[in-house]
């Protein structure tokens, strides 16, 4: 019988400092056992359980994309125990993974749509997943257009940013990049809240869904923004954080009424929220 | 059904006839309270006990238990890889259990035993117990397993069950693990058609010292949302001072936490009991906690157990009625009312 619990060994490829607060730092994992990687058939929306013998685990969005083989990615931003210790942690070292966990963004019921990304801050990560998995050229004809509304306090705060740059210069993505302000005389993006430039930029609620993912008031803000274009509750997706130990449903601690975060989401559409109580 | 009368007398050499075959664990007086222990000699088992302080739910989910363990010795081509650590899975009886705690067992399977993730530990330790109950004569006041879809004379969870006669006991065989028990039995004799009888008496006699509290259905019946935001919660609160002696206790509280624990270069990964009650239980690391208030973990325990587990699983409510939350409670708050107050029909505030 598989343990759920039993993390995979993984060697760490390397970490590289993506903001300028230092905070968030990006790991990238191989797999010491190749049938390990076999096993790790993830889909982009989905999180893993970082594990650190001696220090603990932490559920974390996985942000490389099914599409990216030989190794994955995930961006920790540095709060606990845990994710300060894997800050420091070497190129080289061992740790484990343990997943993948929860569901996934709908790829089925998206097939065939436009889609229309809102993130904000370090909230971007299966998001990242998620885009470059639809870039792929295997996947992008199954896709209709892709808006891309993504805001950080200031340009520093961005994450993956020679990967925003490089989807600036494509025609098959739009890209909605925005800070809330800067003293850069060279920013060439947008300026404004998420929810501001998500109005501005109006993007079609036809044959569309939105995944919006970001702090709670950027979601407070957006989301009559979406509802004024025309998106309904049921096309509006997004993915929720909660404390998290089991990830598999077991352990009872992330509930929010009947369901479990870890297992039965952590995606979500905003009709399925309604339907529980506001426990987030 | 296949039964068979062991007289008292011969009750010790069948405790001890069990004891050479597989371990054997049963209620043994220990301190002040009655606890679930592994036998080390056939007469500690004490059935003359009403039912244990602490649930035996420790018998299949520990308090504390060894998830795995890894090595953080420089040098070890091994360090910081975690690794199963070793348990003891041979066959145990557990003996004496109440109907009520077996049936909790049932309940937590829900949890720990579904259909795409199985918790190990849990399902190895539930194949290889058999479960022989022992039938309440005389429940407590606090108890109230008739409300909740069981008895005191239930047999579902268990894999036979002991009904005390006065001479002896009638063992009464429920699955096959039960009935390859009882038949490997030597000193049994036959239930003469009068103890039959008795056995039928003392099961009503039994379920009559219970009243139905409350009716888990129409709780099931309400709208969860509207539950929820009921305002009765503030009362029910109220004095509630979020100690967590009714999670501890309680038969059907699985929660649990997962820790590291190092000691110089060894480590294991340990899983403890956790508790609703208590706010780090759901604690981000942002520090953004969605049960921060008292209200939010005490609503979280009762509606888990009578509502949000009826209906995810629908199999009724997360509750055996033993009473220990009752019992133990150091400001009274009583389950009992709590249910009546989530039935009652309307329950939104104005």
């Amino acid at each position: 019988m598989n343990n759920p619990y039993l993390p995979y060994p993984v060697r760490v490829e390397s970490i590289i400092t993506e903001t300028e607060d230092r905070n968030l730092k990006t790991i990238k994992l191989v797999f010491l056992n190749p049938d390990d990687e076999q096993k790790f058939q993830y889909t982009p929306g989905q999180f893993a359980e970082l594990s650190v013998a001696g220090q603990g685990e932490i559920p974390i969005g996985i942000a490389s994309s099914p599409t990216e083989k030989g190794f994955i990615k995930f961006t920790v931003n540095k709060v606990g125990k845990v994710s300060s210790y894997i800050h420091n942690m070497k190129g080289g070292e061992i740790m484990g993974v343990r997943g993948p966990l929860g569901n996934w963004y709908p790829w089925d019921l998206l097939e065939g749509r436009n889609l229309v990304i809102v993130g904000g801050g370090f909230a971007f990560t299966t998001l990242r997943s998620s885009i470059v998995y639809m870039l792929d050229p295997a996947n992008r004809p199954r896709f209709g257009n892709i808006d891309v509304v993504y805001g950080a306090r200031f340009p520093g705060l961005l994450l993956y940013k020679e990967e925003l740059a490089a989807w600036e210069q494509r025609d098959d993505i739009r890209m909605h990049i925005t800070v809330d302000g800067t003293t850069d005389p060279n920013w060439k993006y947008n300026i404004g809240f998420v929810p501001a430039i998500t109005k501005q930029k109006a993007p079609s609620a036809e044959n569309a869904y939105a995944i919006i993912c970001g702090p709670p008031i950027m979601i407070k803000f957006t989301l009559p923004v979406l509802t004024e274009l025309g998106f309904p509750p049921e096309r509006i997706i997004s993915s929720l954080e909660m404390r998290m130990k089991c990830g598999i449903g077991i352990c009872g601690r992330c509930n929010i009424g009947t369901e479990y975060v870890c297992k039965d989401g952590p995606v979500f559409t905003l009709e399925q929220l309604s339907r529980l109580p506001n426990e987030y | 059904m296949m039964e068979i009368y062991i007289a008292k007398e011969k009750f010790p050499g069948f405790v001890e006839k069990l004891m050479g075959q597989q371990r054997v664990f049963g209620p043994v007086f220990q301190g002040q309270y009655h606890e679930f222990a592994e036998l080390k000699a056939s007469d500690e088992i004490d059935l003359s006990y009403q039912n244990t302080r602490l649930s035996p739910k420790g018998l299949f989910h520990p308090h504390s238990e060894r998830m795995f363990q890894y090595s953080l010795a420089t040098g070890d081509p091994e360090a910081g890889i975690v690794k199963e650590a070793p348990k003891d899975y041979s066959p145990r009886v557990i003996l004496g259990i109440r109907p009520c705690d077996a049936k909790a067992f049932r309940l937590d399977d829900a949890n720990f035993d579904t259909e795409t993730i199985k918790d190990p530990w849990w399902t190895r330790r539930r194949a290889s117990t058999i479960l022989v109950g022992l039938a309440c004569n005389a429940p407590c006041r606090s108890c109230f397993c008739t409300s909740v879809g069981t008895g005191p004379f239930d047999p579902a969870g268990l894999d036979a069950l002991l009904i005390d006669v006065g001479t002896g006991y009638v063992l009464q065989a429920v699955t096959d693990k039960g009935k390859e028990l009882a038949a490997g039995l030597a000193g049994g004799e036959a239930v003469a058609p009068a103890m039959t009888e008795q056995v039928a008496q003392l099961k009503q006699a039994a379920e009559a010292q219970l009243t139905i509290q409350f009716d888990p259905k129409a709780i099931a019946d309400q709208n969860m949302l509207e539950l929820f935001n009921a305002a009765f919660w503030d009362e029910v609160q109220f004095s509630c001072i979020n100690c967590g002696t009714c999670t501890f206790l309680c038969p059907t509280c699985w929660c649990f936490d997962i820790q590291d624990e190092v000691c110089n270069d060894q480590g294991d990964r340990l899983r403890i009991w956790d508790s609703c009650m208590f706010p780090l239980f759901t604690l981000h690391g942002s520090g953004h906690n969605p049960r921060n208030v008292k209200l939010q973990r005490v609503r979280q325990r009762f509606m888990h157990k009578l509502k949000y587990y009826q209906d995810k699983y629908h199999g009724g409510v997360a509750c055996v009625g033993c009473g220990r939350c009752v019992k133990s409670c150091p400001v009274n708050i009583d389950i009992r009312e709590v249910a009546r107050l989530m039935s009652a029909s309307c329950v939104c505030p104005a």
